[in-house]
Order: C-alpha cells, then structure tokens, then sequence
C-alpha cells in the first residue's frame, strides 16, 4: 500500500469519524463531565487540606485534570468502535477498499479533536478563579496531549476488537486501568509522599510523566528535561498504541 | 462467452473442532441471480464471508470477480458490492454523510461522491431521509440504506447476506422490487443468502441448498422440485375400493403411488393433465376430492435431508412471528 493511499485512506476514515461530533458538537461535552466534576468538588478540598490558594490548587490540579479528560474520553471510544461492530457498520468499512491500518489510524486520529476541545473549555473555566498558563507551554501542551490520545484512543479500540466476543469486559478492562492509572500519574495527589513501590510503579506509567510535563509547561518552563520525557512517554505511547492497534485490526474479521 | 465471476475449489472453513464449511466448489457466471438457502448454521454466511475476504479459508481457493481471495483481497474488495447481516451505516451518522464517505472509500472524489449519493437516494426511496441520523430510521429504510450503500461503486457483483432478514412483508417486498430492478439496469450478478423458502423459491434463478456445511443440490428451484419432488396428485374417493381402482389406473404413469384408506397419493409428471385423465378413465369411481400438489423447496429439503427446513427453525416469515413492525417515514 503506497503512502497516498494511506494518508488518503485515513483521512476519510477521519472525516467520517469527525461528521457526528461536528454535526452534534455537544456530544464533546458529555464524556467530560467527569473531570469537572474533579474539578469543582475536589479543588476546594485540596485547597483545604495544602492550605493553599484556589490559585494555587488549581496550579497543581488543572494539568492533572487535563490528562485525566484525555484518559477518560480516549478510554471509553473503544465502545464506538464495539457499537459498530454489533450493528454491522464495522464489517461493511471492512470489506470495503478502505486500508485496515488507515481505518485504525483514522479513527485514533479523531480522538485529539475532543481532548483538545476538553482540555481548552477546562482551561478557559479555570481562568477566572486564579488559574494561570504560559500560552507556549499551553500550545506544547496541548500537542502532548494530542500525541498521548492517538495512543490511548488505538489502545482502547484494540481492546474493543480484542473481547469482540465478551462485550461486557471491554468496560471491565477499562474501569480496572482507569483509576489505578490516574493515582499513579499523580493527578490527584502528589506521588511523593507515597511509599517507594508506589513511586515505582508512577516510573513506568507514562500518564506520570505526561502529568508533569504539563505542569512544567503551564509554568512556563518549557525547555526541561520534565517536558522532554513528557514527550517521550507520550511518542512512546502513540507508538506503541498504533502499532498494537494496526494489528489487532489487520487480524479484524 | 460467459466468464466466472466466482470460482471457489474446495473451500473450508473450521472454528475450532467445528467446521462450518466442509469443501464448496462453486461456479457462478456473469449475470446470475444465486441463492444460499439452508437453515441456520449450515455454513452460508461462512462462506459468504469468506467469499467476501472478511475471513480466510482453513483450506480451499477462491477467485471472485477476477482477483483471488487470498492473494488479492483489496483486488476483490474494489470489485464487489456487499450487504451483510447487520446494518452497514453507522448509528449516529446521518444517512447523505455516510453514503458520500462510502463513495470516497471507494475512491470516487468528494463531488462524485456526493452526486452518486444523490443518485442512489432517489433511486432507493430514501431522498427525504439524506439528513436523518441513521439510529431515527426503520427497519426497511436501513436495509434500502445498506443496499444503497453496497451499490456506490456500480459492482458488478453484489453480495446479499440475508438480505430481508427481519422485516415484515412489505418491507421484504420493497426492498426486492428495487434490488431486482437495479440488477435489470445494470446487469448485476447476484449472490445471497437466505433461509426464507419463497424468498429462493421466487427471486432466485438459481438454488443452492447447503445443509452441513456442504452444497447438497444446485439447480433451478423447478428442476430441484420436480427431480427431488415432482408433482403428486392427491384424490379422495368415496370408498378404498374406488382408491384402490384409481391407483390401478393411474400406476403406468405414475411413481410412488400409495394408498393410505381412502386416499391416493401418486407422484406424476404433469399433474394437471394427468388427473382430469386419471378422473375420466374410471368414471364409476366416486371422488369427493382432487388436487395437484407442487412440490415447495421444503419439500426439496425434506427429500435430500429427512428434515424440513421449517423444523429447523427457518421459514417463511409471517406477520405474527415478525418482530420487528415497520413504520415507514415520509
């Protein structure tokens, strides 16, 4: 398959994916209930126990929150996909001339258009109560952001083809990594006071590192070796994200 | 010359221990109108998708419309139209949206792509749905969709996978009438499976019934009645004596002639002429009633298997077994 043809391939995978949320852009706004509910009912809590500002709170939190949206939207998309594997539409883009990589990747793809709506709306509601970003480090931000969703939005569908015959441990899956996942990145509290395993198992989740980075960022701290591994980790995770998904659906039937 | 646009030798297909299709050769040409009928699990929607590139053969090759299954799939994936089981449109897309990305799937370009939607909305009666979101639509409408959806790139060769599964007669009607003209205008050959027996019996030029994962019998719906079948005359007489008097006479041109008290059953060549003949040569005989029974595919599948198609839990749909009512919009 030539390069055109997948860069072709996916773009229509991409529109296609794209129509629904453009044509009911509001559909956005539901997955990320979740975080602003985070974000409003545990600010004031983490201002009260620190004893610091809502400012200051919100300094700390609203990164972590950032990735906590992505996480959570880019999470859930598999069961998209397993909508579409129940009523056939799956099937049909399947046996059409569409490349099986392009149909992965196209629909990966999508995923940064509502993390990044998400994450701008977050932004933008914090700004009134104190918060405050670097515009350089938002826009590097948002790009990791971006790159990390790809990632997890291909692993969420590899996992919606791999339990095509257990729908309901698609969720199961998910809900077990979910929570695990965001304490161990340290969105809601910091990792340091935890004990050592726990700063262990932080070392190898990408999602720690991506958390920081964003925080280096917000401040303005671009140029860090912090922001740096953010980047790493989160190239590391569409990588492996992609390359996992291009074969679950190479195999796809 | 007529040229094979399927050609599959010794295809199988196991899952497990289990195997769904066991040795399929199958020759369709240009232009015909074949059905898979056979009860559920008898290996028609495994071969299909097997046919279709959706699953690789345990062992067997296959070339459809010219390129190989195993070595050219995306060769048979530009070539051929399909319509599976389910519903090929997305739930939350919009019924214009989806056809103008199927059309770009097949490499028409976005103007093309929306005038061929248009084309094929009006063609299929679904104009005044371009900008519904395909969850809203019903039963029949969705189908037309799929076909619809299945005919963007003028195939010349359409898959149906149970194409009428699900709805109620006139929607089944419906969607006939226009899978059966558009095949008139554009000299489709078409290729489906179903496990309804008038569905084979009407449409189909040509009946493959598969039982088991084989092909147990491929011809004309009339020619596997009246080989597997034929016709059989039925006449009740007044006493088993005039029954008994009747099959004397009718035995030189009949086969299978039986005498159950005071009812013959004879299987004949040409029931219809054979009956007034048979009520004539023996005017003493009082009957009371006479009738000619064609045989129905059921009764094909009854002879080749010892069971009927109906026992197995596939029939004819009627109005009270449908499940899904269909209320048609617009």
């Amino acid at each position: 398959m030539s390069v055109r043809t997948f860069a072709t391939d996916t773009s229509i995978v991409l529109e296609r994916e794209l129509r629904p949320v453009t044509r009911d852009p509001f559909s956005v706004v539901f997955s990320m209930i979740q975080p602003l509910i985070f974000l409003g009912l545990f600010t004031p809590l983490l201002a009260g126990v620190t004893g610091a500002s809502t400012g200051a709170s919100l300094q700390a939190f609203v990164p972590g929150i950032l990735v906590m949206s992505c996480l959570v939207g880019t999470s859930m998309t598999g069961s998209n996909l397993q909508m579409e594997m129940k009523s056939g539409s799956h099937e049909r883009l399947l046996v059409s001339p569409l490349g099986r990589p392009a149909q992965l990747v196209g629909r990966a793809l999508k995923e940064i258009v509502p993390v990044l709506v998400q994450a701008l709306i977050i932004v933008a509601v914090t700004l009134p109560f104190g918060f405050r970003v670097a515009p350089g480090g938002l826009l590097v931000g948002l790009v990791l952001l971006a790159v990390t969703a790809v990632g997890l939005g291909s692993l969420s569908y590899s996992l919606a083809l791999a339990v095509r015959e257990q729908e309901w441990a698609f969720w199961g899956v998910q809900q077990t990594l979910l929570f695990p996942l965001l304490l161990l990145a340290g969105v809601l509290l910091p990792l340091d006071s935890g004990p050592g395993w726990m700063r262990v198992a932080a070392s190898v989740n990408p999602l720690h590192y991506l958390v920081d980075a964003e925080r280096a960022l917000f401040s303005g701290d671009v140029a860090s070796t912090t922001v740096a591994a953010g980047l790493v980790a989160a190239v590391a995770t569409a990588v492996l994200g992609v390359w996992v998904g291009t074969r679950a659906m190479a195999k796809a039937s | 010359m007529t040229s094979s646009l399927i050609e599959a030798r010794g295809l199988t297909r196991s899952f497990g221990s289990v195997q769904a299709v066991r040795g399929l050769d199958l020759d369709v040409a240009e232009g015909e109108l074949v059905a898979f009928l056979g009860p559920n699990g008898a290996g028609k929607s495994t071969s299909l998708r097997m046919l279709t590139t959706l699953l690789a053969p345990t062992s067997g090759s296959a070339t459809v419309a010219g390129c190989d299954i195993a070595t050219d799939p995306a060769g048979v994936r530009r070539r051929i139209g399909y319509v599976g089981q389910g519903n090929g449109a997305g739930h939350t897309q919009r019924v214009a949206d989806e056809l103008v990305s199927q059309g770009r799937a097949y490499g028409l370009r976005r103007r093309q792509a929306r005038d061929r939607a248009a084309e094929l909305m009006s063609a299929l009666e679904l104009d005044t749905l371009a900008g519904r979101k395909v969850q809203t639509l019903s039963g029949g409408q969705r189908r037309r969709l799929d076909v619809a959806l299945g005919l963007v790139h003028r195939p010349g060769l359409l898959f149906l996978d149970e194409p009428s599964t699900g709805l109620d007669p006139q929607s089944r009607a419906n969607l006939w009438e226009h899978v059966l003209r558009l095949r008139a205008e554009h000299g489709m050959t078409v290729f489906l499976t179903t496990h309804y027996l008038d569905e084979a019996d009407t449409m189909a030029e040509r009946v493959m019934v598969m039982d088991h994962g084989r092909v147990i019998a491929d011809d004309t719906a009339d020619r596997l009645k009246s080989k597997h079948v034929g016709e059989r005359i039925v006449v009740r007489a007044a006493t088993r004596d005039g029954a008994a008097r009747l099959a004397a006479a009718v035995a030189t041109e009949a086969s299978d002639v039986a005498v159950e008290g005071t009812t013959l059953t004879a299987r004949v060549e040409d029931g219809p002429a054979t009956l007034p003949a048979l009520l004539r040569a023996v005017p003493d005989v009082a009957v009371e009633t006479a009738e000619v029974r064609r045989a129905t595919l059921d009764d094909v599948f009854l002879a080749l298997t010892g069971r009927s198609l109906r026992d197995t839990g596939a029939a004819e749909p009627t109005t009270e077994t449908e499940t899904e009512t269909e209320t048609e919009g617009a």
